[in-house]
């Protein structure tokens, strides 16, 4: 449905893409995960007209965005980080606005109606956009990229800036999307993406890192899972424990409480879950744990391993090729 | 096209900008009327008033097209109208027919003025036609270069004191050109001059080839425009 071929955007010397290629089948819900800066925001931009790439081309159903940018843009709905919301307008007009601008031919009340009860904003749609509030103006934004009923909706960042409660309704809002349309979203939050998406493209500093079922990249993130301890022991004994347990990768200790209470963190080896065994090889020892929590995964942990991991593969395949080399 | 033609109008007219414009546009027009016909006594020439409207109008139209594209970089909006199906021609020509229909509307609500002169005297109306139809033509040129200049920038006030600067050096270089001794200079001066196209109208005359400038003048200015855009989505 979705083809990018090699992207490259270049702002002077500075590369905001750097050969992106990707490539997104119908029905999909993809997320674009990355740091603020990583070109997300580009990549998107791009695959809807809105920037050209410097090198590289976007097709979605074959069709180049180049040789046809209206076909192309007639289907694709679109909100961009900052919803493009005319603010002196209100929500019914803003919407019969979209609807003139993207020449749908559906009955008009009836298009609007049922999108307005899909976002709910039904309640707000005689308000002027200016007095509304910033996720209700999000609702709006949505409501304008669905607007013609595309088969391919983008959205930036759909959940920034909105409290708990509006960034779990808009979750739901968007899966409920993805059974019918193909959806990309990007996000720097990775639970978020974990939430919603099938798919997770993970993207640095212009260029794909990682490209994987949300799934295996889940069991990926779960492969080094570290937990922090407490304990109310001696500190090097306990230490020494932690270290010669089964599944233990690695202990260190990290900090210390009152009353004796150490804190050590444990990270365990690949798919072994180290809790029980931490817990009862304690208490044969008549040391108390006060605690044991798991280290909440983020985006910087994934990026860190997932980029490590990369490095890695990169030096063997350069060890390898010398090996070839010296061969010849 | 149409959308955005329709959007822009209702725009002029739920905010305060639509009446502003045309208030301050009937009360310049009325009060040079006044100044340069009715007071003027004996040896008033319908003349005077066309040149004078010329100036106040390079004041006013600037206020009309400072917003229509600077406000939409400012506030992001373009991102819609630029990803949706729209060509960028149709986005230009929406926007410079909705500021055209206010310059013009206005200036056919001021043609009420003229009443008095049929009332009070015996005008010329091929000439009075003559300088109206030269008056709206320049007004499109007006419209098409602050479109163009309010492309440019994201901040309405230097749009406007832009355009403002612009179309008050096209008015006067043909009043410089008289101590230019160098004739090449003066001709190139005199083609671009604004000015100098109008006083064609002076006799009752469609002048082709003042109507064919002042229609140059719009394509260039709009043409411009798109390539703007054109350009800021390569760059």
């Amino acid at each position: 449905m979705i083809k990018i071929e090699n992207l490259v955007k270049r702002y002077g010397q500075k590369y905001a893409l750097d050969g992106i290629s990707l490539e997104i089948n119908h029905g999909d819900v993809v997320g674009f995960l990355g740091p603020n800066g990583a070109g997300k925001s580009t990549a998107m931009n791009i695959i809807t007209g809105y920037l050209s790439a410097s090198s590289g081309n976007v097709y979605i159903n074959d069709i180049s965005v180049l040789d046809d940018p209206i076909l192309v843009k007639s289907m694709i709905g679109y909100l961009p980080e900052q919803p493009p919301l005319y603010i002196d307008m209100t929500v019914r007009e803003y919407l019969n606005f979209v609807f003139d601008l993207k020449k749908c031919t559906y009955s008009r009340k009836k298009h609007i109606d049922e999108i307005c009860s899909v976002v709910k904003i039904t309640d707000v749609s005689n308000r002027v956009i200016r007095n509304l509030s910033k996720g209700y103006r999000q609702r709006v934004g949505i409501a304008q990229a669905l607007i013609g009923n595309p088969p391919i909706i983008i959205m930036d960042e759909p959940t920034v800036g909105l409290d708990p409660k509006e960034i779990i309704e808009i979750r739901s809002l968007i899966r409920r999307l993805g059974e019918r349309h193909t959806i990309i979203l990007s996000s720097h939050i990775l639970s978020e993406i974990q939430a919603i998406c099938e798919r997770i493209v993970i993207i640095d500093s212009g260029r794909i890192v990682a490209d994987k079922p949300t799934d295996e990249l889940a069991r990926f993130v779960q492969a080094n899972k570290k937990y922090n301890v407490k304990v109310a022991g001696p500190k090097s004994e306990v230490l020494a424990l932690l270290m010669s347990l089964d599944g233990i990768k690695s202990a260190l200790h990290t900090g210390e409480e009152d009353g004796g209470v150490y804190i050590y963190t444990v990270e365990a080896e690949a798919g072994v879950d180290v809790r029980k065994l931490i817990f009862s090889s304690l208490a044969e020892n008549g040391w108390p744990m006060m605690g044991l929590e798991e280290q909440t995964v983020t985006l910087e942990d994934v990026f860190i391993s997932i980029v490590d991991n990369n490095n890695y593969k990169k030096e063997k395949s350069k060890r390898a090729s010398w090996d070839d080399d010296d061969n010849a | 096209m149409i959308a955005i033609y329709k959007r822009e109008m209702l725009s002029y007219f739920t905010g305060s900008i639509g009446y502003v414009f045309i208030a301050v546009f009937l009360a310049l027009t009325g009060g040079m009327f006044s100044v340069c016909t009715l007071f003027m006594g004996e040896s008033s020439s319908i003349s005077t008033f066309f040149i004078g409207v010329m100036f106040i109008y390079s004041i006013v139209v600037p206020l009309l097209t400072m917003k229509s594209f600077s406000e939409e970089r400012k506030s992001r909006t373009e991102q819609l109208l630029l990803t949706a199906p729209v060509s960028l021609t149709g986005m230009v020509m929406g926007k410079f027919f909705s500021a055209y229909t206010m310059f013009a509307g206005s200036f056919v609500l001021s043609c009420v003025n003229f009443y008095t002169l049929f009332r009070f005297g015996t005008p010329n109306v091929a000439v009075l036609v003559s300088y109206a139809v030269g008056i709206l033509l320049i007004g499109a040129a007006y419209v098409a270069i602050g479109l163009f200049i309010s492309s440019l920038t994201e901040n309405q006030l230097i749009a406007a004191i832009a355009t403002i600067g612009a179309l008050i050096v096209m008015l006067v270089i043909s009043f410089v050109n008289q101590y230019i001794d160098f004739y090449p200079v003066r001709a190139v001066l005199d083609w671009i001059s604004i000015y100098s196209r109008f006083s064609n109208f002076t006799f009752g005359i469609l002048d082709i080839s003042s109507l064919f400038y002042y229609f140059s003048i719009c394509f260039v200015f709009l043409f411009l425009t798109v390539r703007v855009y054109e350009k800021r989505r390569w760059s």
